[in-house]
């Protein structure tokens, strides 16, 4: 018995063509995995299944019947919820008005706020969804927002639920809460579409999974029968090793000292307390933790960004605690920001503003104090073609570009200044395994050129494959400094969380 | 200076009040459905154009009314077309619309009435004081706010009634859910074209009021530029009491106060020019507390 089926469904965008003659279905009960790279067209088709927008061409059936859907309303209508990746909830509403918003329960005209939160209550309990109905959403976490949005899709009797990409914003704790609500779902009758790309994930909970590249179907597997390996080079159409080469060489001289690094915020806990590092050359130092820990207060104090209250920070040798920015490259730092729309390009200016960013301080690029344009778009040509971006010409505005391609520039600005320093945030947050494959790669070629790196990121396969040694992060605080290869995600994870290991395992200092 | 706060002053201040509040309360409606009305001075004129006219050509003061509440209303349908369906800045509307009021009503002024600056006349029939009998003996506050006409008592009514529609009813939940995350209101199925244009609407419809109460209440004519400023004030009054109706009250009772005590002064000799720049001053004063404020707000809401 099919809960969905979408035939033949083309779907085209001014310029691209997102699904092309695509057929998906969808068993009663199953949780399916809806597979594919940024781009190949599995949001858009989810979003036409939803109701968002409407194809070009095809057919939908909802359990076995035709429907079509002029609005997500539509959708819901006929039991399909949506759970997207940017939550759409309203911030200075509580839990329990978010979950009923048009669906108000009523007294005498006016909002039932008691039956509104008993109706929360009676689905967070029955499928273990932990929520307080009165708390005002914009004050809760990613995690518990999420949570939000299944209760608001199970109030409005979805019996399908598509979720996209839920996993990107969890910590690996959460992402298990998170399983362990869908697969009571799923006993209880419900229908789960996930859309993703991490493959761990999808061999650990769906049943079988479809595999979108370049807007058209490539594979329908049975994941028993599948392996990671054969979904990935099914996606990207070749095989990527996300595995890297231990480095070449042993570290040398230090070129980030730490010490004693403080920062305070009113009212609360510092964010950074009393940390210290030191990163050598030649060598990636991963620092792991769950976000909201310290980590990236961290990076913009030694960037620069972040003045701090106490503490030392030494680039290459040079103390530059009271430096500014600028101060602080010049001594030998490349940072890759974890905000790549807001700090890390500019939207408005083209790529090859953005490639050269920085660069323009100097010669080629600046003469006579003023920008030379063809050397400008000689050198945007040159880092384009060498990190293998994927954009129409130098000229287009980063604001058109997908996550990856700006990353990609992100990443190739700053890795050709060739600096002594890297502090790289979440260099792979929402790009897709190919150009994650490629950053990685990028990184681990500038360890063994003799740079050293701090590797900040909250996906710790790519800490536990990059790094050579690991430091947990646990409320603003070193509390573990680790060898790679002599532990595991679950050691981490657990440190990450603020437990401590048993046994002589333990290094920690604080 | 004995009797400078006696029963009279409360009476001007509340009278003073009044048709601020009413705009004010129009702009908080837009303002939570998040369209930002900077044309309620505007509007406000059209209204008290309106009222005039309504009144003068029929000889009742209810016409005069509805005249003003359907002026305004049809007035304010510039903003809510061009920003809502047509995606225009609202503050170049409103800006646009301000003049262009001025311009409608002096130039009305002169080819309805053949007068010019002010028309004052016999037959225009203004609004009449509803006393409250028993409340209205109560001293100091009685003859302020229990002897008001029904545009009086329907604005203050409209405080408590605008917190209750906005907090307790699904209407509410649904229009301030439009101005904060329009996108999310879309996916569940709530239009926020509608309630913006219905926000705006009503926006017209309390200007409206607003105008026939200044130009059918607080005097009977009509003057170029009457509404002097008083919308304006509206929209930082809301700004200062943040969408929230009673606050809006509040601040809507301090801007009245400036003007019902700068009146007073001017009766006691001060300069005519210090006592009318005393409710701009306010005006910038209480600007500066809430762009303050506005700021903490946002830095607030990027945290989150």
């Amino acid at each position: 018995m099919l809960a969905v089926e979408m035939r033949h469904i083309t779907k085209r965008f001014p310029g691209v063509l997102a699904d092309d003659d695509v057929s998906f279905d969808v068993r009663q009960g199953e949780i399916h995995a809806l597979m594919g790279e940024n781009g190949a067209g599995k949001s858009v088709l989810m979003s036409i299944l939803s109701g968002l927008y409407r194809p070009d061409s095809g057919e939908i059936l909802v359990d076995g019947r035709p429907v079509k859907f002029a609005s997500p309303l539509d959708a819901i209508g006929a039991g399909i919820g949506m759970v997207f990746q940017s939550f759409k909830l309203f911030p200075s509403l509580t839990v329990a008005e978010n979950v009923v918003f048009r669906e108000e329960p009523t007294r005498h005209g006016l909002y039932d706020k008691r039956a509104a939160a008993a109706i929360v209550t009676q689905i967070a309990e029955r499928y273990g969804l932990a929520v307080d109905p009165a708390a005002v959403t914009g004050s809760l976490p990613v995690g518990v927002l999420q949570r939000v949005e299944i209760i608001k899709a199970l109030y409005r009797k979805a019996k399908v639920l598509i979720l996209d990409e839920p996993t990107a914003v969890l910590t690996p704790q959460e992402t298990d809460r998170l399983f362990e609500v869908l697969r009571s779902l799923q006993a209880d009758g419900h229908t789960i579409i996930l859309i993703t790309h991490k493959m761990r994930e999808v061999m650990a909970i769906s049943e079988r999974v479809t595999v979108l590249r370049d807007g058209r179907v490539v594979a329908r597997l049975n994941t028993a029968e599948t392996t990671g390996e054969e979904i990935t080079r099914l996606m990207t159409g070749r095989d990527i090793d996300l595995e890297q080469s231990p480095p070449k060489s042993a570290p040398g001289a230090p070129v980030l000292e730490v010490s004693g690094l403080t920062c305070r915020q009113a009212g609360q806990k510092p964010a950074v307390d009393n940390v210290s590092l030191t990163v050598r050359a030649g060598e990636i130092v991963g620092i792991a933790g769950v976000a909201g820990n310290g980590q990236s207060e961290l990076a913009e104090a030694i960037a620069g960004l972040r003045a701090a209250d106490a503490g030392t920070v030494r680039i290459a040798g040079t103390d530059v605690t009271a430096g500014s920015v600028k101060v602080r490259r010049a001594a030998g730092l490349s940072y890759i920001p974890e905000d790549r729309h807001a700090v890390g390009t500019a939207p408005d200016a083209d790529v090859a503003s953005n490639l050269a960013m920085g660069h323009h301080r100097r010669p080629p690029l600046l003469q006579h104090g003023l920008l030379k344009r063809a050397r400008l778009a000689d050198f945007a040509q040159r880092l384009v073609d060498r990190f293998g971006i994927k954009v129409a010409g130098t000229g287009v505005l980063a604001r058109t570009l997908s996550g990856g391609n700006l990353q990609k520039i992100v990443v190739a600005r700053e890795l050709d200044y060739a600096s002594p320093l890297l502090i790289a945030e979440q260099p792979t947050r929402g790009v897709d395994i190919g150009a994650i494959a490629a950053i990685h790669k990028e990184i681990a070629d500038y360890r063994d050129g003799g740079g050293g790196v701090l590797l900040i990121s909250a996906e710790l396969s790519e800490i536990l494959s990059l790094s050579g040694r690991i430091l947990v992060m646990f409320e603003g605080r070193i509390v573990a400094d680790l060898e790679a290869a002599a532990t595991n995600e679950a050691e981490l994870g657990l440190l990450m969380a603020g437990g401590e290991l048993a046994g002589a395992g333990k290094e920690a200092q604080s | 200076m004995s009797g400078f706060f006696d029963a009279a002053l409360v009476e001007s201040i509340v009278r003073a009040l009044i048709p601020v509040l009413f705009a004010a309360l129009g702009a908080l409606l837009c303002d939570r459905a998040g369209v930002f009305n900077i044309a309620l001075e505007g509007q406000l004129l059209i209204g008290c154009f309106g009222a005039v006219a309504g009144s003068y050509f029929t000889g009742s003061a209810v016409v005069g009314v509805i005249a003003a509440v359907l002026a305004a209303s049809v007035f304010s349908l510039i903003l809510s077309y061009g920003s809502v369906t047509r995606k225009a800045e609202p503050i170049v509307l409103g800006v646009a619309m301000n003049i262009l009021a001025v311009g409608i009503t002096s130039f009305l002024i002169d080819a309805v009435f053949h007068v010019r600056g002010v028309f004052q006349d016999p037959a225009i029939a203004g609004l009449h004081h509803f006393a409250i009998p028993g409340l209205v003996r109560i001293p100091w506050i009685g003859p302020a706010l229990f002897n008001l006409t029904i545009l009086g008592y329907l604005g203050l009514l409209l405080v408590p009634a605008t917190s209750i529609v906005l907090f307790r009813t699904p209407l509410g939940m649904r229009l301030r859910g439009v101005g904060e995350r329009p996108l999310a209101a879309e996916t569940l199925g709530v239009s926020p074209a509608s309630y913006q244009y219905g926000a705006v609407t009503a926006s017209g419809v309390l200007c409206g009021l607003a105008g026939a109460q200044l130009a059918l209440g607080n005097v009977v004519q009509f003057a170029e530029n009457m509404s002097a400023g008083r919308g304006w004030i509206a929209v930082v009054a809301v700004m200062l009491a943040k969408d929230k109706p009673y606050a809006t009250l509040g601040a809507a009772l301090l801007f009245g106060s400036t003007e019902a005590i700068g009146f007073r002064l001017q009766g006691e000799g001060l300069a005519v020019q210090i006592t009318d720049a005393a409710p701009y001053v306010v005006t910038l004063i209480a600007l500066l507390f809430a762009a303050r404020s506005f700021r903490r707000q946002r830095a607030a809401a990027t945290v989150a």
